[in-house]
């Protein structure tokens, strides 16, 4: 118990007095996680909102496929871009293996179908709703797109959350295809996962209070935004 | 309809053949109908007499399985369409505010900024809603909220304004609003068509009725004359309250 509170004071002092090592790290993480969810939703978004208003054949199966993707064990992602990435895989020209970008590349593969299936519930709900109306105005379906993205705008910010949060809290698969090579991979979960088999408690510990902190107040955030979206109607599917 | 004469600007709308058919039955079946009187026109009926499913089509939201509609001889093509607006029973408005839900057709018209602000006050003024103007369109009363669901479709600038039993959900005063601005609009040489089963704001609005049962156009008249004296015994009994099942 005595040692347990030694390595967390140990830990404050890291997160107080601004240790550089350990702020590298968070700021790596932040940086690989934000731009992976970006670019999730610059794919996941305009996808999931074409599910949702589109009629085409196979809409329903990609549906099914997309819902099911959410569930992609990181792993098995982390594996597979590997063998995409590594020197004889398909893409190791490229020479990605052990960067940050193949890390934003395995988490952009875990967040897309999570932002793409919860931005294809929003729309569609919405799209239901407004259809005759939309019509009505003479609206098309491609250009409802825009319409309902912005009024379901504070429940995609739902969507979005959800994907950090499963980028920024994610370890098999950026492990796997970063390496977790100090300072240049290594983020806040590879990081906790090693100095914890290493007995390195302190550095672990307050890494996992910035990573709670981190997960606690952007959940925050968006509740307090969507509650007062909420009171004011705007936004909301 | 022969004491009246249309101006000569003032949309007619036609329906010839037309048929709506689910499970094998005739939901409906209107062979001939021109909206050719003065307005306001109400389509009256009692429920699932097909009011609504016409209201639809002659808006072109619903595509017939036969038949067409037309406004003054031409199909309703985008362009025909966007002549015309429609009000809904619930009225659907977009998640916004007052204003952004007016802003949001007069951008589609193109206008710029200042005459879109000129537009928006005049018609906020007309509906009563200035002071809500910045407050969302969703915390709205039920008789504001239709009164915005009017003035954005009449910030469209249609030809003809379809209305699909406005009021039912309404209180009487917030029902006479309703009317007034139906009377208003009218007046402004809009052709208004409105779907109700009400009899008494039937009576109030209408100067031409087309009355409905089981999917079909039972009668057609100016109002005057199909009040006073109703050629069909349906129209009869649905006029003096009798059930028409």
């Amino acid at each position: 118990m005595q040692d347990f509170t030694q390595e967390f004071i140990i830990a404050l002092k890291l997160v107080g007095t601004g240790d550089p090592e350990l702020w590298a790290i968070v700021l790596l993480s932040l940086k690989v996680s934000v731009l992976a969810v970006i670019i999730s939703a610059l794919i996941g978004m305009p996808l999931g909102a074409g599910l949702a208003v589109g009629r085409f054949p196979g809409r329903r199966v990609l549906i099914v496929l997309i819902n099911a993707l959410m569930g992609l064990p990181p792993v098995v992602v982390g594996l597979l871009v590997y063998l995409m990435l590594s020197r004889s895989g398909p893409l190791g020209v490229l020479q990605l293996l052990y960067t940050p970008t193949a890390m934003i590349i395995a988490q952009v593969v875990l967040v897309t179908p999570i932002i793409a299936a919860l931005t294809r519930q929003v729309v569609e709900m919405l799209a239901t709703e407004y259809d005759e109306q939309l019509r009505s105005l003479g609206v098309s379906r491609l250009s409802s797109v825009p319409v309902l993205l912005w009024d379901g705008r504070l429940a995609l910010m739902t969507a979005l959350l959800a994907g950090f949060g499963r980028a920024i809290a994610e370890v098999g698969a950026v492990i796997i295809v970063g390496g977790n090579i100090n300072h240049v991979t290594r983020v806040m979960t590879t990081t906790i996962a090693l100095e914890t088999s290493k007995g390195n408690l302190a550095l672990a510990l307050a890494l996992g209070a910035i990573l709670i902190s981190l997960a606690v107040s952007v959940t925050g955030a968006v509740s307090v935004l969507s509650l007062r979206g909420e009171r004011q109607g705007v936004g909301h599917a | 309809m022969r004491d009246y004469q249309a101006p000569s600007d003032h949309p007619i709308i036609s329906v010839r053949g037309l048929c709506i058919a689910r499970d094998g039955r005739a939901i409906l079946d209107v062979d001939h109908l021109d909206l050719d009187g003065p307005g306001p026109t109400i389509i009256l009926g009692p429920n699932g007499a097909g009011k609504s499913l016409l209201l639809r089509c002659l808006h072109g939201l619903i595509t017939p399985d036969g038949g067409a509609v037309s406004q003054n001889g031409q199909a309703l093509t985008d362009q025909v369409r966007a002549g015309q607006a429609m009000v809904f029973q619930r009225p659907v408005l977009l998640r916004r505010s007052v204003a952004g839900n007016l802003d949001f057709v007069l951008r589609r018209r193109g206008l710029s900024r200042v005459a879109r602000k000129a537009e928006r006050e005049a018609l906020l003024a007309q509906g009563r809603l200035a002071d809500k103007a910045r407050q969302s369109a969703r915390s709205l009363s039920g008789g504001e909220a239709q009164r915005l669901a009017i003035l954005r479709a009449l910030a469209c600038k249609p030809a003809v304004l379809f209305l699909d039993e406005p009021t039912s959900a309404l209180d009487p005063e917030a029902t006479q609003e309703v009317e007034q601005m139906v009377l208003r609009a009218s007046g402004q040489g809009l052709r208004v068509v409105m779907v109700t089963h009400d009899i008494g704001q039937a009576r109030r609005l209408a100067r031409e009725v087309v009355m409905m049962h089981g999917g079909r156009v039972i009668e057609k008249g100016l109002a005057a004359q199909l009040f006073s004296g109703p050629q069909n015994d349906l129209t009869r009994r649905f006029l003096s309250g009798g059930l028409m099942v």
